[in-house]
């Protein structure tokens, strides 16, 4: 057992498997010399040489280059900087990667990951700090996870490379220096399978990425007035683990959802309308909804901390379900 | 054919140049304050310096008029000060307050003054340069005499919108010049590892528009390169692309930790420093007490401006009622 910062945690799982699989390829900008923004490849280059590359300012072709390169045979590990960069990879992956893993049937495989991530609180600005989970989570055919541990952050990045369809890992730009414990046998994490972070009987927090860290803050406060949180992190956000939100919703009858996306459209509306259509019998009382406020993300930090949910938000959600 | 009408004068005039001197020392300045407030822990974010480069934003702006349209990047403050931005909004912008340009919800990277011209910084990279072909656009069809100029640098200059815009700009003949700010670098990255050709002008070609390289440490060449460009665009002749060849001095931003970029590079560029040139020849033009005056008001004027800006009030938070997505919800707001 070692305790490893969740970006060290990230960097052992692609060691890991570029070590085991000739064709995992590692491209993205400033990925290699420098070893990433987010020194989440630090090393890999020394390491495994011309099989991890620095690439122009290119997201649209990357992204389809990934797709291609993976339809025969490479297995590519892209790096998108900013989620907030992620629609410019967005016609790769709704209009290209989606439709030939089903239009071609089982001919092809598409083992390519995306890895990019988002959230705001950094006073990183409007173009730097959303989490368009949304975005992706939307594509059939992708698979989606949002690692919050570094436990998981290895796991789930193993799967998600060995995995033959196409994933993209969300991580956090506020989780990246985090640090747990991490097994030295941690191996892939199955994908779509949600963890009980914390055991509670009175309320479920369904929550995704650093949002669980904030439900289970929130959990503490709610603890202090006798109530028993439960906290539910998703992990994979496609494809969605209902039995788990189901199995919870069932015992606290009354739920939570929450996700840093927009609410509109967004992600965390996807959960609600979830346990609308499986465990509508279950409920107590209507589903809260907390998401990030329906407008950019402002720089000042009077500003930020007013357009994105914390612990604080969520306690009042929590104790609005329970009224 | 009727004649073209004669070119505009392309040189600045002694005073002009006084004046762009003061507005690289006025954006020199402000960078080192910003320097010394993110050491102080004062700032939030990552914040971009352009230390260095001063001459391509101020010699560029300097040679167009106040109704043409600017777009910039994440390291636009020259082109802010070089458009005729004050520096106590922009620092109260970037240091999050109230009285900034933008009320504090910009930062330092998207601060926009349409009445100014200076539409907008850019965080993402390549989107200054189809949003000034854009702004060309509207010019053209409205008929209106102004023209649009993109700054943007050679890690833009490998994006696909860049090319892209480059092909419509040439093909509608759009009243726009493409500044292309080479640095050498883009992020961490070095130019070589981002393009292989090292001359990014000779793209200009490829578009059927004149492309140039020059200077982009002399702030008299920034200038004299742009309105060549300015008066052919202002012409109807269409776009052109200036590659001005500078360096970046300081790291990517104040998180970059640096150690990529080797000391003979700095050292070599450090003794080209945009300011250095511009003083050495103002001075024999002008006398140096005179030089040394603007000089001195620059940095007192910056220094008060930061002191003022530090004092200003955080902004309460306000919803933006035309972003939300429900109807009647934002009644009575
Ligand atoms: C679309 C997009 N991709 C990546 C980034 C991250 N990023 C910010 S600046 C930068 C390098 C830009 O280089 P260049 O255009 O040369 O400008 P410079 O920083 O040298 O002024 C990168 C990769 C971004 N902001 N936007």
């Amino acid at each position: 057992m070692a305790i490893m910062r969740y970006a060290e945690a990230l960097n052992a799982a692609l060691r890991e498997a570029m070590t085991a699989d000739p064709s995992v390829f590692l491209f993205g900008e400033d990925v290699a010399d420098y070893g990433g923004v987010f020194k989440v490849s630090r090393g890999l280059r020394e390491a495994f040489g011309d099989r991890v590359r620095d690439t122009p300012i290119s997201e649209q072709t990357l992204a389809a280059m990934a797709v291609s390169a993976s339809m025969t045979g490479l297995r590519p590990v892209l790096e998108i900087m900013y989620a907030d960069f992620m629609p410019l990879t967005l016609d790769a992956l709704v209009n290209q990667a989606s439709v030939y893993g089903y239009v071609w049937g089982d001919e092809i495989t598409l083992p390519f990951v995306i890895r990019t991530q988002g959230g705001g609180g950094l006073g990183t600005g409007a173009q730097h700090a959303k989490s368009l989970d949304s975005f992706v989570a939307h594509i059939p055919g992708l698979k989606v996870v949002a690692p919050v541990t570094p436990a998981d952050a290895k796991g789930l990045l193993l799967a998600a490379i060995q995995d033959p369809h196409p994933v993209i890992v969300l991580e956090h730009k506020r989780l990246y220096n985090t640090r747990a414990e991490v097994p030295d046998d941690q191996g892939p994490v199955p994908l779509g399978r949600a963890r009980v972070a914390r055991d509670g009987s009175d309320v479920s927090l369904i929550a995704t990425s650093r949002m669980v860290v904030e439900a289970e803050a929130a959990a503490d406060r709610l603890a202090e007035s006798g109530i028993s949180a439960e906290v539910l992190d998703l992990r994979t956000l496609r494809p969605l683990d209902v039995e788990a939100i189901v199995r919870s919703v069932a015992k606290t009858r009354h739920a939570v959802v929450i996700n840093e996306d927009w609410g509109f459209c967004g992600y965390a509306a996807e959960l609600s309308a979830t346990i609308m259509e499986h465990a509508f019998d279950d409920l107590d009382a209507p589903v809260e909804r907390v998401a990030t406020r329906d407008m950019p993300i402002p720089f000042a930090e009077s500003l930020e901390t007013a357009v994105i949910p914390d612990a604080d938000v969520i306690t009042a959600a929590a104790l609005r379900a329970l009224a | 054919m009727t004649p073209k009408p004669a070119l505009p004068h392309n040189s600045p005039s002694i005073d002009e140049h006084l004046e762009m001197h003061r507005r690289m020392v006025v954006t020199r300045e402000l960078e080192r304050q910003l320097g010394a407030l993110h050491k102080a822990g004062v700032t939030r974010g990552p914040i971009h310096r352009c230390d260095g480069q001063e001459a391509v934003g101020v010699g560029a702006t300097g040679a167009l008029e106040d109704r043409d349209c600017v777009t910039t990047t994440h390291r636009g403050h020259a082109v802010y000060i070089g458009k005729g931005l004050a520096p106590r909004r922009i620092l109260a912008e970037i240091l999050g307050r109230e009285t900034g340009y933008n009320g504090g919800r910009a930062g330092h990277m998207l601060i926009g003054s349409p009445v100014h011209g200076m539409m907008g910084g850019n965080a993402i990279v390549g989107a200054s340069i189809p949003a000034a072909t854009g702004m060309a656009l509207s010019a053209q069809v409205l008929g209106e005499d102004r023209i649009a100029l993109a700054t943007f640098g050679d890690g833009a200059a490998q994006t696909g919108i860049c090319h892209e815009s480059m092909n419509i700009a040439a093909l509608w003949k759009l009243p726009v010049v493409f500044l292309l700010e080479h640095n050498e670098y883009g992020l961490t990255a070095h130019a070589s590892t981002q393009s292989s050709v090292a001359d990014l002008y000779i793209r200009a070609a490829g578009h059927g528009m004149p492309g140039e390289q020059i200077d982009g440490n002399d702030v008299v060449a920034v200038f004299q390169a742009v309105a060549r460009a300015a008066a052919r665009a202002r012409r109807g002749d269409g776009p052109s692309l200036i590659e001005a060849r500078t360096y970046r001095m300081e790291g990517f931003s104040t998180s970059d930790v640096g150690g990529y970029q080797s000391d003979e590079d700095l050292a070599r560029w450090r003794a080209r420093d945009p300011i250095t040139l511009s003083r050495a020849v103002l001075v024999e033009a002008l006398g140096e007490d005179r030089v040394m005056d603007v000089e001195r008001a620059a940095a007192e004027t910056v220094a008060a401006a930061a002191e003022a800006a530090q004092a200003d009030p955080p902004p309460h938070f306000v919803p933006h009622a035309p972003s939300d997505p429900r109807a009647f919800a934002t009644e009575g707001r």
